[in-house]
């Protein structure tokens, strides 16, 4: 497939070239291609295409790139492999089809990891997370050692057990990049494919935010609007959540508001990760903040569950 | 006779469950098959990355008929008796029973034959339910099957099964069963990228000898050897030492098929950070070997990987790959490194404020203290400089916080060292802060240097207290704050240096810590500074009261703290006996011995228990020590005998002028020697000596049973008699409770 594309487009050559491929890629397996949730999201996990059509009975295939935020990570545009923004690569198969290791490899090979020539290795990575409420078994992927996704049989969402299970690929695009670009420093990553005066670097695009955001993120975001605003997304998730029950059925009552509830509990996250980043929660105080947003997860995870998307009809 | 081959292959199971799962699986499938009546001759399990695999060797085709007659009703029974017995016991008429007779009359009996089922319908029974009930450590659902209860759980999602039945000279037959959707059969597949084509098999040999040839080593005892002779030969052409890993190479075995080992480098730079973190981040993140030069033992800039490939680059961008990976990671260690250098340890300390230990426990900050004050305590008895031990303790925990130790805790305490070494501390204190954790099992390196001695026994006697105080201590196997193995240490941090300390010292200087600070219900909200303060004027408030209060609830009041200690220092004590015991124990000891010294009043110097315990050991292997304790068991017994039938003991001395016989007047002197000699040798802590004087009792006893008769009609000589063998069983406590000895 990569060899009918241009060579600006190939996924060796360019970061969106690598996205562009992985698209096509996964819109042939019938995946519906999804945009970045619109939202501030510590992992791709959180999009609601994930989180939430992971629970109930109904198929969903999707993948899309999505933006995550680690406002801890930021290095200032110090370091040559962490950032506090970066993009992964998201796919979510419900339910995990029998062949998903190979689909999963072919998609490597169509990103140019021939695996006649490289080390692809399924390590043992049990998947967990705890503000989401979530865990699943699966492994590290590894290509000569290096991890370049995190494969997933999600056992549990939001509290609930998935019945069917889905089976999630997150692939690190900027890692993955590197790799198949054999650059060293991310910000060297040519994004467009071009040469000379034409190209652009992942740099180019991204140092800069690097740097304000590390400020931001470590010595200036507002703490007591964070506070704030945690409390605010808490309570507006707990009042979306009891204003969306159905007022009149009986034993099958429907949800109507699953998907704005669920904005606040993503919003409390990422809340918690800026204040975290801050160093204003301390160790036991963190569990317990933890704790409150996966109680929102949860009640999301039911209030879905309750509306047709979650499979109530 | 027939064998049994079985595969289920799977996607990658996890490396470190492997061995594990082959084993579980021989296990489940013999025993039931034994429970079935079917012996077998051999079984072997093995695992790869993708498959389970288990051969039985020596199965019976069947299992035999089982012949069993069944009691019915007497002749002339009522119908509905006579109907019930025929459809019990499998008959159409009642002709087909047998007319028996016995006392009451004639009966019918049935014989039932149960004829033995084919061994190929009971493994395909067994299986399934062995695959149900396998016991992973975590398994998962997967698939469509996953939306409805009940689906098959297992550690991945489970591809194919092998189920082969059949003698060596025929074909096989496919045992005919199906798990979670999956139908058994005799196809397998080989390596993922090298043969992924399927294969049949048909019994182990071909299956093992095909499945090599699909690059694929079944057996994992196979694969570690290959790993480990490749490693070491790439090692050695390039004038280098492989750094032997057992841990790591099981693991990196269970991560490959085909291993296919391969050598890397890496920047000459990076060998300034410590050796142990090179290693560590080599090993912990990249499952690779690292490797050392011969001649200095110091690390050199190699590593070895193991991949899963026959690479068609024969392994160049393969090893460049891992080479870019291990450059990033040792950047970053090398960087967490630096980073940590820039902070000196004592400036981490606040921090701990705000880490809690255990919510009753305090933080750890807290138990810093307390180690801090009990090293200080505990440094003069050791032979330690006073000073180093309370630097070393106060310094002890602070690498814990540091980059390199939060990412890799096995360097705990090692990194410490460094970074005292590097901030210029004494010598002795950045050792102490590396071994202060020592000794950690059985076979790790005990400390020796005194700072370091204080300053383990400080923090091994403070867990140990606290955990007493809050009444947490280890219950069967469950022992999360390793209880166990904190007592163990100082047992062997005393023995090995041969040190002089009563146990109660640390531990009830350790107790009164917690203690003061679990009776202030405030010590939690106050300031780390007001605390001594807090505890000091509670416990002057406690004097200032004393006029208030009668005097004998003054007295209460004030030993109410002391008397939990003691009780927390005597509960320690019988733990520390027991693992004495075991440690004892495992050196070839009687346990029985350490027991006869425990009973014994004041016993808590552990190495002047060790040495009584050796020296009675060695005063019972002679014929000395036998007789008399055979004397004094039998003296003991009499006693035992005659104190219940005349619900009274005979205890207190034996009135001399009623000794008549000369055996009494010789044994009752032997007596009053073996006393005196016996506690003066053992006042010298000369056991030996002490054990002599005991022997010389030994003739005396021995004449008195021979001539003596105890149970005379004269009650005033009979009680005289009796305290005279209660004063055997005293005489011996100089050295040992005999009645605890076995024998």
């Amino acid at each position: 497939m990569a060899d009918d594309l241009p060579a600006h487009m190939r996924p060796e050559r360019s970061f969106q070239g690598l996205i562009l491929t992985l698209q096509r890629f996964w819109a042939e397996q019938g995946c519906v291609i999804l945009q970045p949730y619109d939202m501030e999201v510590g992992a791709g996990t959180f999009h609601p295409a994930t989180t939430l059509r992971a629970l109930g009975p109904k198929p969903w295939n999707a993948a899309y790139v999505q933006p995550s935020r680690r406002p801890k990570d930021g290095r200032y545009g110090e370091n040559p492999n962490r950032l506090q923004h970066y993009y992964q690569y998201q796919v979510i198969l419900k339910p995990s089809p029998p062949d998903l290791q190979d689909l999963y490899l072919k998609s490597l090979a169509a990103i140019g990891i021939d695996s006649g020539l490289h080390d692809i290795r399924f390590v043992e990575d049990d998947w967990e997370s705890p503000t989401l409420g979530a865990w699943g078994l699966g492994w590290e992927c590894w290509c000569d050692g290096m991890e370049v996704s995190q494969f997933t049989y999600f056992q549990q969402v939001a509290g609930f057990e998935c019945a069917p299970v889905a089976g999630e690929l997150t692939y690190g695009l900027e890692r993955l990049a590197m790799y198949v670009q054999g650059v060293e420093n991310v910000y060297d990553l040519n994004f467009n494919g071009r040469d000379g005066a034409d190209k652009v670097t992942y740099g180019d695009v991204f140092l800069q935010a690097e740097q304000e955001y590390s400020r931001h993120n470590f010595e200036h975001s507002d703490t007591v609007m964070l506070f704030e605003q945690f409390k605010m997304a808490e309570a507006a998730c707990r009042t979306y959540l009891d204003a969306g029950w159905e007022k009149s059925a009986g034993e099958n009552k429907k949800h109507l508001m699953a998907l704005p509830a669920y904005d606040q509990a993503i919003k409390a996250s990422h809340v918690f990760n800026l204040l975290d980043a801050r160093g204003v929660i301390s160790v036991t105080e963190r569990q317990s903040y933890i704790l409150r947003v996966r109680e929102l997860a949860k009640a999301c995870g039911g209030a879905w569950l309750a509306t047709a998307g979650g499979g109530t009809t | 006779m027939p064998d049994l081959l079985l595969e289920f292959f799977s996607e990658e199971i996890p490396a470190r469950m492997q061995a594990r799962a082959a084993e579980d699986l021989r296990k489940m499938v013999t025993d039931r098959l034994v429970a079935a009546g079917l012996t077998y001759e051999g079984a072997k399990a093995f695992a790869t990355p993708r498959r389970l695999a288990l051969a039985v060797q020596g199965v019976p085709v069947r299992q035999s008929d089982v012949k069993d007659e069944r009691k019915g009703p007497k002749v002339g029974a009522p119908e509905q008796a006579i109907a019930g017995f025929l459809r019990a016991a499998g008959l159409t008429s009642i002709d087909q029973a047998k007319v028996q007779a016995d006392k009451k009359g004639d009966f019918y009996v049935a014989s039932i034959e149960k004829p033995g089922r084919p061994t190929i319908e009971v493994i395909a029974e067994i299986v399934p339910e062995v695959a149900k009930a396998f016991p992973w450590p975590k398994a998962m659902r997967w698939g469509a099957a996953s939306a409805q209860p009940g689906s098959l759980n297992w550690v991945r999602p489970l591809h194919s099964i092998v189920a082969m039945f059949g003698p060596e000279t025929e074909e096989p037959e496919i045992v005919k069963f199906d798990v979670g959707g999956v139908t058994a059969g005799d196809t397998t597949y080989g390596h993922r990228f090298m043969a992924p084509a399927a294969i049949k098999v048909k019994r182990l040999d071909d299956y093992m000898a095909k499945l090599d040839k699909a690059k694929v080593v079944v057996d994992a005892a196979r694969r570690q050897q290959m790993i480990l002779a490749d490693a070491k030969n790439l090692a050695f052409a390039q004038g280098f030492e492989l750094v032997e890993d057992e841990g790591l190479l099981a693991e990196v075995a269970g991560l490959v098929e085909w291993p296919v080992v391969l050598m890397g480098s890496f920047d000459e730079a990076f060998l300034a950070i410590p050796d142990e973190v090179i290693r560590a981040t080599i090993r912990n993140n990249q499952k690779c070997f690292v490797v050392r030069n011969p001649k200095t033992g110091k690390l050199a800039n190699r590593f070895i990987l193991t991949a899963n490939i026959e690479a068609s680059d024969d392994g160049k961008a393969i090893v460049a790959g891992n080479e870019r990976v291990i450059r990033a990671r040792l950047s970053d260690a090398k960087f967490f490194y630096e980073t940590d250098l820039k902070t000196k340890l004592e400036d981490r300390l606040p921090k701990f404020e705000q880490i809690v230990f255990h919510e009753k426990l305090g933080t750890q900050g807290d138990r810093i203290v307390r180690i801090e004050t009990l090293a200080a305590e505990l440094a003069s008895s050791v032979g330690a400089d006073v000073e180093k031990a309370q630097r070393a303790a106060r310094l002890a925990k602070a690498d814990l916080l540091t980059e390199v130790v939060g990412e890799f805790p096995e360097v705990q305490g090692l990194m410490g060292r460094y970074y005292a070494l590097a901030q210029g501390e004494d010598k002795s204190v950045a050792a102490a802060i590396e071994d202060h954790y020592k000794p950690l099992g059985p076979g790790d390196r005990v400390p020796s240097d005194p700072v370091s001695i204080a300053v383990a026994l400080a923090d091994k006697a403070d867990i140990l207290a606290g955990f007493w105080a809050i009444q947490e201590k280890p219950t069967g196997s469950k022992d999360p704050y390793a209880l166990r193995r904190a007592a163990l240490g100082i047992i062997r941090l005393v023995l090995d240096n041969g040190l002089r300390v009563s146990l109660s010292h640390p531990l009830a200087a350790a107790a009164s810590q917690h203690l003061l600070i679990l009776s202030d219900p405030d010590y939690q909200t106050r300031e780390p500074n007001a605390r001594e303060l807090a505890a000091w004027e509670r416990q002057k408030s406690h004097y200032s009261e004393f006029e208030k209060l009668d005097p004998k609830k003054a007295l209460d009041e004030v030993d109410r703290l002391s008397l939990v200690g003691v009780d927390i220092v005597a509960d320690l004590l019988l733990f520390f006996a027991d693992r004495l015991k075991v440690q004892l124990r495992e050196q070839g000891a009687r346990h029985d011995l350490v027991d006869a010294v425990f009973a014994l009043e004041g016993q808590d110097d552990l190495l002047l228990i060790v040495r009584r315990v050796e020296a009675l050991g060695k005063f019972l292997d002679t014929d000395d020590g036998k007789n008399l304790l055979a004397g004094t068991k039998r003296a003991a017994n009499i006693l035992r005998i005659e104190e219940r039938k005349d619900n009274k003991s005979y205890t207190g001395a034996p009135d001399s002028s009623l000794l008549g016989q000369g055996e009494e007047k010789q044994l009752a002197a032997a007596i009053d020697t073996a006393k005196i000699e016996a506690s003066a040798a053992v006042a010298k802590e000369d056991f030996a000596t002490a054990m002599t004087a005991m022997a010389k009792l030994r003739p005396h006893v021995d004449a008195f049973f021979d001539k003596v008769t105890v149970n005379v009609d004269d009650k005033a000589l009979r009680e005289n008699r009796l305290k005279l063998l209660n004063e055997i069983r005293e005489a011996t406590r100089a050295v040992a409770d005999f009645s605890k000895i076995e024998g």
